[in-house]
């Protein structure tokens, strides 16, 4: 069971997630305090780890629009997070893939701050509500990278392929 | 089945004669373009190859570009020592394509890879930033991609599990009205589409227009499509590529030079018209918040901003210019100027805009993005509202989540400069 822990609404930016002042700050193990930074409440929580590994945060439509800013993925990966959306922004979808974010496509979801949800494979169930909709799979070229514990582990067999065949 | 401009460039970066929409393809890369999250890059790279016995080598240094734009000079330790790094790594592989904090050759990434000949038609770039979407201006497909997206780049030299992404058929037509320019154009086109309208599509310019528009003003239009959700924009490549990458990039060619198959298969078509456009505003605190400038003139304005990767070029700073020469800024409103590069600069010195924007009263500063990230360089105050030719209004992309950012052509920027609230440039004169 995941709880909601915030609401978001549609079009939440790669500058609210991780504004710019704390792009001097690019290792994994050290963005997740800035994840975000202009949200006190948000950010305190998160911080202070009253926020458990596994929780919720609702997004709405085109979650992590804007910037190729990898962390705006890596911060929330730090915190244990799942974001479930109606969709995502191609780019943000695709870092939080390659860095192993757990990201749910689920464009009907009807659900507030409070509700626990159950995930699985192909549903997300509000128990709230006791409403199911339907989960989207990732596109499948990213399903692979997935599979494989994300991109740094694909590319590290990839490369290991071909240089063995040389 | 035709094929679209993005899949004839796909195909030929597999090696194939064909692919279709929805095929997972990883295509060579011609260039790969890093800033100063280039640091990051270094360390997933390094990852890559943790534990494999292999010693890490960039698979082809001649096609990695480095450039320091984000944050120039730099405004903290932290950046300078991104920095420091990012150079040591270049000498350390023998990258020689390394854009450094200079006035001869620095600028904002954007701005420097076409004007040093990096852009290349019909091939595949790829950047660690949104906004390369930029470069599908001269006929490449050019898209943003994340960190360690980038270090996977680096170490095989090919994007791994590219979609190939359906496209939107963009025609233009009609002249524009005087002071209406590109910028509103693409704002145009993001107010209809939406902020996500365009997600994971490639958007293809067509039409008289754009035949006529120079390389400058495809580079906004194609620089914004990533704002409508777009993979990329692209315009197929004509006689006006040819003159840019001859003439401004200093490429002696022969280019490859195609566009789209005649039947190529569109999933949307849209007709845009701009003789009848007026100047188009993105108000807070999305970019798809546009409305026509009669919606929103006479709102005071604190800070008006001319530059970035989108409207900084020679041509933008000459309209402002233009509009400012032998007037003033308006008393609490201040002006700063950014030239989009180092040879932008220079030109607009030779030209006398910089001497006309100084002496109206607006600060001009080094190139680079300045205060378009809110990283330093003009960050606003608390409820202050700021005018900009830039390309993202997102709150608290100025620096405070206490401001607002209204988006507009360097025309409406100059304009409302003087009078200290937006002003439509086409009324009055
Ligand atoms: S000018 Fe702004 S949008 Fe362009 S590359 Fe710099 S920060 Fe990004």
């Amino acid at each position: 069971m995941a709880k909601i822990v915030r609401k978001l609404g549609d079009d939440i930016s790669t500058d609210i997630i991780y504004p710019g002042r704390f792009m001097a700050t690019v290792l994994p193990t050290e963005t997740p305090q800035f994840a975000f930074a202009d949200d006190a409440d948000l950010n305190g929580r998160l911080k202070k780890k009253e926020i458990a590994p596994g929780s919720v945060l609702l997004g709405g439509k085109n979650f992590g629009c804007g910037s190729s800013r990898e962390q705006a993925a890596s911060c929330l990966v730090g915190h244990g997070l799942i974001i479930v959306a109606r969709d995502f922004a191609r780019i943000f979808l695709q870092n939080g893939i390659n860095l192993g974010l757990q990201t749910v496509i689920c464009p009907d979801i009807d659900a507030n701050e409070g509700d626990e949800l159950e995930i699985t494979e192909t549903a997300v169930t509000n128990t709230a509500t006791g409403k199911t909709f339907k989960r989207l799979p990732l596109p499948k070229a990213r399903q692979a990278i997935v599979d494989a514990g994300g991109l740094i582990p694909y590319a590290r067999k990839k490369l290991l392929e071909e240089k063995g065949k040389k | 089945m035709g094929m679209t401009m993005v899949q004839k460039v796909l195909a030929r970066a597999i090696g194939q004669a064909h692919v279709n929409v929805g095929d997972v393809v990883e295509p060579a890369v011609r260039t790969a373009m890093s800033h100063e999250n280039g640091a990051l890059v270094i360390n997933q790279f390094l990852e890559v190859y943790k534990d494999t016995g292999l010693e890490p080598k960039v698979w082809d240094p001649s096609k990695i570009v480095l450039i320091f734009d984000h944050r120039v000079p730099a405004e903290s330790s932290k950046t300078a020592t991104n920095h420091k790094k990012i150079r040591e790594f270049a000498a350390k592989q023998g990258i020689p394509n390394l854009h450094d904090i200079r006035g001869d050759e620095g600028g904002i990434c954007h701005q420097i890879l076409p004007e040093n000949g990096y852009v290349h038609p019909g091939t595949v770039l790829v950047g660690t930033d949104s906004h390369t979407t930029s470069h599908g201006a001269l006929g490449s497909f050019a898209f943003g991609i994340g960190a360690t997206e980038m270090a996977a780049v680096w170490a095989l030299g090919r994007v791994l599990n590219v979609e190939v992404p359906g496209t939107i058929k963009v025609n233009v037509t009609g002249e524009f009205p005087r002071h209406v320019l590109p910028k509103d154009l693409i704002l145009h086109l993001i107010g209809r589409l939406t902020a996500e309208g365009a997600n994971f599509k490639v958007i293809e310019f067509h039409g008289p227009t754009i035949k006529k528009m120079s390389t400058s003003g495809r580079l906004v239009i194609c620089n914004m499509t990533v704002e409508a959700g777009a993979t990329s924009g692209i315009v197929p490549p004509d006689e006006e590529t040819v003159r840019y990458l001859r003439e401004e990039a200093g490429l002696p060619g022969p280019f490859d030079i195609f566009g789209p198959d005649a039947d190529a298969v569109y999933d949307q078509v849209i007709d845009i018209d701009v003789a009848k456009l007026t100047p188009q505003i993105a108000c807070p605190h999305t970019v798809d918040n546009v409305k026509p400038i009669a919606a929103v003139a006479g709102t005071k304005v604190q800070q008006i901003v001319i530059g970035s990767c989108t409207n900084g070029r020679l041509d933008d700073l000459a309209v402002a210019a233009g509009i400012l020469r032998g007037r003033k800024v308006a008393r609490g409103t201040r002006m700063l100027v950014f030239p989009a590069s180092a040879r932008i600069y220079q030109q607009a010195m030779e030209k006398g805009y910089l001497l006309d924007f100084m002496q109206a009263g607006a600060v001009v500063m080094n190139p680079g993005c300045g205060p378009c990230l809110g990283v330093h360089q003009g960050a606003l105050g608390d409820g202050e509202v700021a005018l900009a030719t830039t390309n993202r209004n997102f709150k608290g992309r100025m620096g405070n989540p206490n401001a607002e950012v209204y988006l507009c052509s360097p025309a409406v920027a100059a304009a409302s400069a003087v009078t200290g609230v937006i002003t439509d440039p086409t009324k009055g004169e």
